[in-house]
């Protein structure tokens, strides 16, 4: 028997390394699924699955979507737009409605950090953390790990560099808490009016010098630049971003040759990575949207999957 | 360890059984041409690759042999506290106009080969699936019945058949026991 012994999955940082072996084994199965003519098992026939976001997805609640349709599960879509929450309903009355409709898992993207966990609280149901704020995308932390332990073998000793800006950035958040448990060397670089402080205790190297995070690293991160921010006067411009942080062919020589590229999507091509390394041999982001589902499917297969006292 | 109630088989007879089926198998089929082998994880897959060995030396002819997992397709996921791990099925070779012969070591109540044969339909559509195995204990609770059988055994629903395979137990036997 395997099976998770908790109700959520809320971040990698309480996640054990037998948690994450289990789900990262799971997905690398069900990833056959999703590749074969029918691709559909009957595993969670009878189960309902809500993705809740607050704030904009397609991706992600896409691919939570066709994760729970593989596996039989009803799936039904509700975004802050079209929900009651225009109308002033609280989080906890729109928790007790769902519970009250029978749901077994919640998906969850809110814009405040800690918010899946309230929710969390009040439910029966399992909830799986789909992005909170500036705190965790756990299956994004997930798919990205498949995504290296398939081309890498392990983790062990590996250097990651994530390049731009990982003080907001819920993917970085995930990435530093999951990598780091195996073992990986993550680096952090982009400008430092975008870097988190307090990650020395992981053993996260932070620096402004995107030429020193990737000097012989493995794996390459690019992390979207939100472009909402430079409102806020974080960086001078978009043009001088590129310039300075973005990742290009002449930067991703610095890397291993065999280094991997990753980016999260979606792409600001032209601003954190150039069009050519983006489409280039080294770059693997359509295998991390296809992993994605697997991973997707390996967390509620574990939480849902099987009875009562699961 | 509990002392078996019943040695059912040694190495001797499985071996024998197991030849008898590959023949069956043959002169059913007029021929091993089309006819590929499915194992059912776990002991119908070394039983399955055993057979293949068979059929290689009785008609001179490799047979393909695949591996199927049966947990997704499982009816009572929701009666278990917790999940199985899931392993990879394997059948890498196409299903139509192919005679699947579907490989277990137990036919107990039915319910793993109708989820077997759930999973091999949502892999492809073979012309026909039979089912072998090496032993049949009784108890249908669906309406499936067994092509080729190494052994018929009356059993009661409180005994347990267990089949030790010298790939996956290191040893080699079949045995009646009481359910503890």
């Amino acid at each position: 028997m395997a099976g998770l012994k908790r109700k959520d999955i809320l971040g990698l940082k309480d996640l054990s390394v037998d948690e994450l072996d289990l789900i990262l084994n799971t997905a690398d199965t069900l990833k056959d699924i999703a590749t074969r003519p029918i691709k559909k098992v009957p595993t969670l026939r009878g189960k309902s699955l809500v993705t809740l976001f607050y704030e904009n997805s397609t991706r992600t609640a896409k691919s939570f979507e066709l994760a729970g349709k593989y596996l039989s599960a009803d799936v039904i879509n509700v975004s802050v737009s079209s929900s009651s929450v225009q109308k002033g309903e609280t989080l906890k009355d729109t928790a007790r409605n769902l519970e009250a409709m029978g749901v077994d898992a919640v998906v969850m993207r809110h814009s405040m950090g800690g918010a899946p966990q309230i929710l969390s609280r009040y439910l029966k149901a399992s909830v799986i953390n789909a992005g909170d704020g500036m705190h965790e995308h756990p299956s994004q932390g997930l798919l990205d790990m498949l995504t290296i332990r398939q081309k890498k073998g392990s983790f062990k000793g590996l250097k990651v560099a994530i390049i731009g800006d990982s003080y907001h950035s819920r993917v970085a958040r995930s990435n530093i808490y999951g990598l780091t448990k195996y073992g990986a060397e993550v680096w952090l670089a982009g400008p430092a009016t975008m870097l988190p402080q307090g990650y020395e205790e992981y053993g996260v190297k932070v620096t402004t010098k995107v030429d020193e995070a990737l000097e012989g690293a493995d794996v390459v991160n690019v992390l979207r630049l939100q472009l909402e921010r430079q409102e806020r006067g974080l960086f001078p411009s978009i043009a001088e971003y590129h310039r300075l942080w973005g990742v290009n062919e002449r930067r991703l020589k610095l890397a291993k040759p065999d280094a991997l590229l990753m980016h999260p999507g979606p792409m600001n091509r032209g601003v954190e990575l150039s069009t050519a390394i983006a489409d280039g041999n080294q770059s693997v982001i359509l295998e991390q949207v296809t992993n994605g589902v697997a991973v997707r499917m390996a967390l509620l297969y574990l939480l849902l999957g099987g009875g009562e006292s699961a | 360890m509990i002392e078996p109630k019943a040695l059912l088989m040694d190495a001797a007879q499985m071996n024998r059984a197991l030849s008898r089926i590959a023949h069956e198998i043959i002169e059913r089929n007029k021929g091993i041409e089309s006819v590929a082998l499915v194992g059912i994880r776990r002991r119908g897959v070394p039983l399955a690759q055993r057979l293949a060995e068979r059929l290689q030396e009785f008609e001179g002819r490799t047979v393909p042999v695949g591996i199927l997992d049966i947990t997704l397709y499982r009816d009572d996921l929701t009666e278990l506290s917790s999940v199985p791990l899931i392993h990879k099925s394997e059948v890498n070779f196409k299903l139509p106009g192919t005679v699947v012969v579907l490989v277990d070591d137990v036919l107990y109540t039915g319910r793993t080969v109708r989820a077997a044969l759930d999973a091999l339909l949502d892999i492809g559509r073979p012309s026909v699936i039979q089912l072998a195995v090496l032993i049949d204990r009784g108890h249908r609770e669906l309406p499936i019945r067994a092509d080729y059988v190494g052994k018929n055994v009356p059993t009661s629903k409180r005994e347990v058949v267990e089949v030790h395979l010298t790939e996956v137990d290191g040893d080699e036997f079949v045995a009646l026991y009481d359910l503890p």
